[in-house]
């Protein structure tokens, strides 16, 4: 009879393989576009890296010991072509044996326990020291709205945050909500995900070691657009950070007069159904339904960190959100050219 | 193995019919306990409209009616199983008449409930989730009367003997499960609840 | 094997029937109550919306194969996840599990049908109708170019993306009301399960003789009654909310969209239980066979399944470790879901020493079993990964979870499946699958399987979350992703040949007789296929091997037992 040699290297090379490139993967030097959770860089992160490397560890160890009896087994008590037509001996059980494999993973379960519980504990009941910064955010479909109370503005899509000292520590709390379906807020590097779901409010904390840019996204489904709900963390050094915050806090500049274009373009946003959705802080427009626009020109992206803030995207984005996000919730207000380019030009003032 | 003699005592295993309404029962029980679990995950949570305290009133005569159709129900399988047909059918007819009689007065209570106090299945919390209990709960006497009726018509065309006295066991086990069922929604909406 | 020293007697020699014309043997189908044709047309049933499924999962494969990419719109592709999920649970899976559980169980306790045939017939229907019901939704209502077509909500319809506000038209409602109705067919099926195995066992049969396919089948039927129901009571809610205008799950009126949750996964998860004791079955009815010794330690498989039974019903919030749940919430389902993966993991070591010492027959449905337990094992240890809270944190949500749970589901139940066909087609068709074809099967899939499953973790830890219907470039992302759909295209040509292995061997295939593999079980000792009596005689047993006891009168295992 042949014999299947489905215990052979050729069976396991794709794992062995995977696992060698999964290892190169890892270790590779994060560049500012990673979102590999291996590649933490607050403390959240890197407590759930430690626990992960141990968790990993014990399966790994596992994996191996079972691994190679199974192996062994497969190959050793196959049925040669020489052999007799005799039945083996008939073995029912092993009273002892069954005991001690039960123990054993017995024991390996309380550990792993005890060092999940001890993170556990570590991330979610961690205290705020002074200095912590609060942030609110509220996840809408399909855009961040992000809530700074102790300075008192509003932004949307791009969140900054000052880079912690270990020494001085100046984490980041941030406040979970909804407006309308669950989300989940899942910056890899940053922290583990922690779910925005209304009527239930939610909380997490990060405190970045280094500066630079942090990507993330969505990570509960919340309806069409769930893909693009893109999460962009700056974290910024302190003096940058404060300068920062001092821009939003100030209303909204009015720099129409060196233009015409922009001064209708401001006439028609404000005559438009624009203001019902949109607020821009110092004028008529408080909507609260779509991203507050004050500083609109601080931020690098737009329609949450799909597409490029510049002025082309702009008008394609106003003239029909849904060529870019189709199922996105802003309406197409059907401007003429000569409207969209005049709306273009006042949003290119808000800086 | 023809050689050996079967060291088998007699082979009896439990009735089918039991065993089936058993499992039913349990899955019953299952989809109950979601419902009063959502029922008291939310008291007090309603935003608006009445509570609880305000607009119900402790049903006493209908759990007495309903729990005594099990005594009655009871009563009439040992009828039954003794061959008293004339008892077995008074008997069986009480227990109709004191499940529809609970029927009845629920209606009523929802009849006040609604038209009096303004509390329907939309008004807030409260509203869904009592409707939704005490509803499931009737539906499951509807279903249990429209059995007991069949058996009834049955037995009053003299079509009912003691042979069937394991099939109307069975029904009975269902029926005592929709009166246990009852007295946990009482305890949990009027006792609990209020 | 000589008929005389047999004394559970086959067939009556009946002539067969002939000339029947199809319409003849389509109403014979359409009305049977006969356990075998019902379980046949399970199974059949299953395998269409497997191809379905299948289908599903292609389009959102060649989607994710590049980033950006223009291949189905946002709308259709969230379609394709909800419909791929909730068809492979609820009309491929369960079906397929209960047609070989309705098949096989009155075979194995030598009974010659179910307790209450006709449930059995109604369950089939009702289930069939469920399925057709679900795939109405793409041409119903105002489907096809409008809205309202099939539900996009995801397989487990979280609140409120379900609520009136956010669903509007009738796509959910398919999904809620077709599940609901499938779902009272696997109830009466578990029920006719239960009855059967407690009730119609032949004499000699104690509960400690079963098989331990029956035993298994017992625990997820039993499992059933209080698994799905809670599924059923949060549907009939949402149906509450829908239609009625209730609150159950409206977060405006104060409702909780987290208590949606904990009655879905009070469900959800105990579920995957109920689909991986069967597969569990199959595997401890095979691995003895092939490797000539009987199963290791029969009273702890037993005890360990009833185990998995409790435990399952106490973990199921790890899938809800993100929602924000107290710290002690989330220790203590991380204790417990650690605890249930014990008798999980004990059984192979059992399979393990089953092989032990044994002369091992790598005849296909051999080679599939093998590759469960590889595959099985590394789909509990990336389950155990999964449960300690803090790494789910990171986890959790994304392809590294959707990699486990297809690692589960097809490299644990659909190779054990795999085996329980090439294994039992025999007895139901009395032909054998072809050796070769099954290899090429075998090898193919294994191959696809794992270049799409192996892979398809490291997105996952690479940050990519699930249910996107694209994604950007630069993440790290594109080149697994277009492996990952590679693989996917070897497993649809391994279908491929599956199919055709089953359709040409009901014609050509070698005549399988009684007893094909050398087994040991009751339905072993009838023809293949069996007639639709069973057993001419209801046979009497001593141990849980009785044809082992007639083909070895001189070291029965009634001895050892």
């Amino acid at each position: 009879m042949r014999i299947a040699r489905c215990s052979g290297l050729k069976f396991h090379l794709p794992r062995l393989a995977c696992v060698g490139l999964l290892t190169a993967h890892c270790f590779a030097a994060p560049n500012s576009t990673s979102t590999s959770i291996f590649a933490p860089n607050s403390t959240p992160a890197d407590e759930i890296f430690g626990l992960s490397m141990f968790v990993l560890a014990v399966t790994g160890t596992i994996f191996a010991i079972v691994f190679s009896l199974l192996l062994y087994a497969a190959i050793t008590f196959r049925k040669r072509a020489d052999s007799d037509l005799r039945e083996p001996l008939q073995i029912y059980g092993s009273d002892q044996l069954e005991l001690a494999w039960t123990v054993i993973p017995v024991l390996i379960v309380i550990v792993l326990f005890m060092t999940s519980a001890r993170v556990i504990h570590s991330v979610q009941d961690a205290r705020r020291p002074p200095g912590t910064i609060e942030v609110t955010v509220v996840g809408h479909q399909f855009w961040w709205e992000y809530r700074y109370p102790q300075y008192g503005f509003v932004t949307a899509n791009e969140l900054h945050v000052p880079v912690s000292d270990p020494a001085h520590p100046t984490p980041t709390f941030l406040a979970l909500l909804s407006a309308d379906t669950d989300h989940s807020f899942w910056i890899p590097r940053l922290a583990g995900k922690t779910d925005l779901i209304p009527n239930h409010p939610n909380g997490t904390w990060i405190d970045p070691h280094d500066t630079g840019l942090y990507l993330g996204q969505c990570a509960q489904y919340c309806g069409t657009q769930h893909a693009k709900m893109l999460l962009r963390a700056s974290v910024d050094s302190r003096a940058d950070f404060d300068r920062w915050v001092k821009a939003q806090q100030q209303i909204a500049r009015d720099e129409t007069a060196h233009s015409p274009e922009a001064m209708e373009g401001r006439r028609v946003f404000n005559a438009t159904a624009c203001i019902n959705c949109h607020a821009i802080a110092g004028t008529a427009a408080n909507g609260r339904f779509g991203p507050d626009l004050t500083h609109l020109m601080t931020r690098e992206t737009i329609a949450s960190g799909i597409a490029l803030n510049n002025a082309a995207e702009l008008r394609r984005w106003v003239q029909n959100p849904a060529a870019i996000k189709p199922g996105s919730l802003m309406p197409s207000m059907n401007l003429t050219d000569k409207e969209l380019d005049e709306v273009t030009a006042y949003l290119l003032t808000l800086h | 193995m023809s050689t050996q003699p079967l060291a088998i005592t007699p082979w009896t295993l439990p009735s089918r019919g039991r065993v089936g309404m058993f499992c039913l029962i349990v899955a019953e029980a299952a989809i109950f306990t979601i419902f009063v679990v959502a029922y008291i995950f939310y008291l007090g949570k309603s935003v608006i409209g009445p509570t609880p305290q305000q607009v119900l009133e402790v049903p006493i005569f209908n759990t007495v009616c309903l729990l005594s159709s099990s005594l009655t129900i009871h009563f009439a399988e040992r009828a039954l199983e003794r061959g008293q047909m004339a008892s077995f059918k008074i008997l069986w007819f009480l227990t109709f008449a004191l499940g529809a009689i609970f029927l009845g007065g629920t209606a009523l209570e929802w009849h006040r409930l609604i038209y009096t106090t303004g509390l329907t299945i939309s008004t807030n919390l409260f509203g869904t989730t009592y409707y939704s209990l005490v509803g499931l709960h009737a539906f499951h006497v509807i279903v249990g009367l429209l059995g007991l009726g069949l058996v009834m018509v049955l037995a009053l065309a003299s079509k009912v003997t003691e042979e069937h006295a394991a099939r109307v066991d069975v029904l009975s086990l269902y029926w005592h499960f929709v009166d246990a069922v009852w007295v946990v929604v009482f305890t949990v909406v009027y006792i609990i609840g209020r | 094997m000589a008929s005389d020293s047999v004394p559970i007697q086959g067939a009556i020699g009946l002539p067969e029937e002939s000339g029947r014309t199809w319409s003849e043997t389509l109403h014979e189908w359409v009305i049977t109550v006969d356990h075998k044709k019902l379980g046949l047309m399970y199974i059949g049933m299953a395998l269409v919306f497997l191809v379905i499924g299948g289908i599903e999962a292609a389009i959102m494969r060649i989607q994710l194969a590049t980033a950006h990419a223009h291949f189905v719109s946002p709308e259709v592709f969230n379609r394709m996840f909800t419909m791929h999920g909730t068809t492979m649970i609820f009309f491929v899976a369960m079906p397929v599990l209960f047609g070989f559980g309705v098949y096989l169980v009155p075979l194995m306790i030598g009974t010659r049908d179910m307790a209450f045939p006709r449930l059995n017939a109604w369950g089939f229907w009702i289930t069939l109708f469920g399925g057709l019901l679900l795939y109405f939704s793409f041409i119903g209502g105002d489907g096809l170019y409008g809205a309202g077509n099939a539900p996009d909500v995801g397989w487990w319809a979280y609140a409120p993306l379900t609520s009136p506000a956010f669903s509007k038209g009738h796509s959910t409602d398919y999904w809620t009301i077709a599940i609901l109705i499938a779902g009272f067919g696997s109830v009466g099926l578990a029920v006719n399960l239960v009855a059967t195995i407690v009730t119609m066992r032949c004499p000699g049969m104690t509960a400690g003789k079963m098989p331990l396919l029956v035993w298994l089948y017992l625990v997820m039927s039993g499992m059933v009654l209080f698994t799905i129901t809670p599924l059923t009571a949060a549907q009939l809610m949402l149906m509450v909310d829908r239609y009625l205008g209730g609150h159950f799950f409206d977060t405006q009126a104060g409702g909780s969209a987290v208590i949606w949750m904990h009655f879905f996964w009070i469900f959800g998860h105990p579920e995957v239980y109920v689909l991986i004791i069967p597969a569990f079955a199959f595997i401890s009815e095979i691995v003895p066979v092939f490797s000539r010794k009987p199963i290791f330690g029969y009273p702890i498989m037993v005890a360990a399944t009833v185990a998995i039974g409790f435990v399952s019903l106490s973990v199921w919030a790890h899938h809800m470790y993100t929602v924000g749940m107290a710290s002690y919430s989330n220790a203590f389902f991380v204790l417990t879901t650690m605890a249930v993966g014990i008798p999980t993991g004990i059984k192979i070591f059992n399979w393990l020493g089953t092989m032990w010492g044994g002369k091992i027959h790598y005849r296909v449905p051999m080679m599939f079993a093998l590759g469960f337990l590889f595959q099985f094992l590394i789909a509990g240890l990336t389950g155990i990964m999964l449960s300690a809270a803090p790494f789910n944190w990171q986890l959790g949500g994304s392809y590294f979870v959707v990699a486990h749970f297809h690692y589960v589901i097809v490299g644990g139940i659909l190779f054990s499946l795999f085996a329980a066909f090439y294994y039992w087609y025999p007895k139901m068709t009395g032909k054998m699958l072809d050796e070769t074809l099954g290899k090429w099967h075998f090898w193919l899939f294994a191959i696809g399987f794992h270049v799409t499953f192996d892979l398809m973790h490291i997105p996952g830890i690479l940050g990519m979350p699930r249910r996107i219907y694209t994604y950007e470039p630069g993440r790290g992302w594109d080149q697994w992703n277009l492996l990952v759909s590679l693989g996917a295209l070897i497993q649809t040509v391994a279908i491929l040949c599956f199919v055709v292995n089953m359709i040409w061997s009901y014609f050509r295939g070698r005549p399988a007789g009684n007893d094909p593999w050398d087994a040991w079980t009751l339905e072993w000792a009838v023809p293949s296929p069996p007639p639709v009596y069973n057993f001419a005689t209801i046979p009497e047993v001593l141990s849980r091997r009785p044809l082992w006891d007639a083909k070895h009168p001189e070291d029965p295992d009634w001895k050892y037992e």
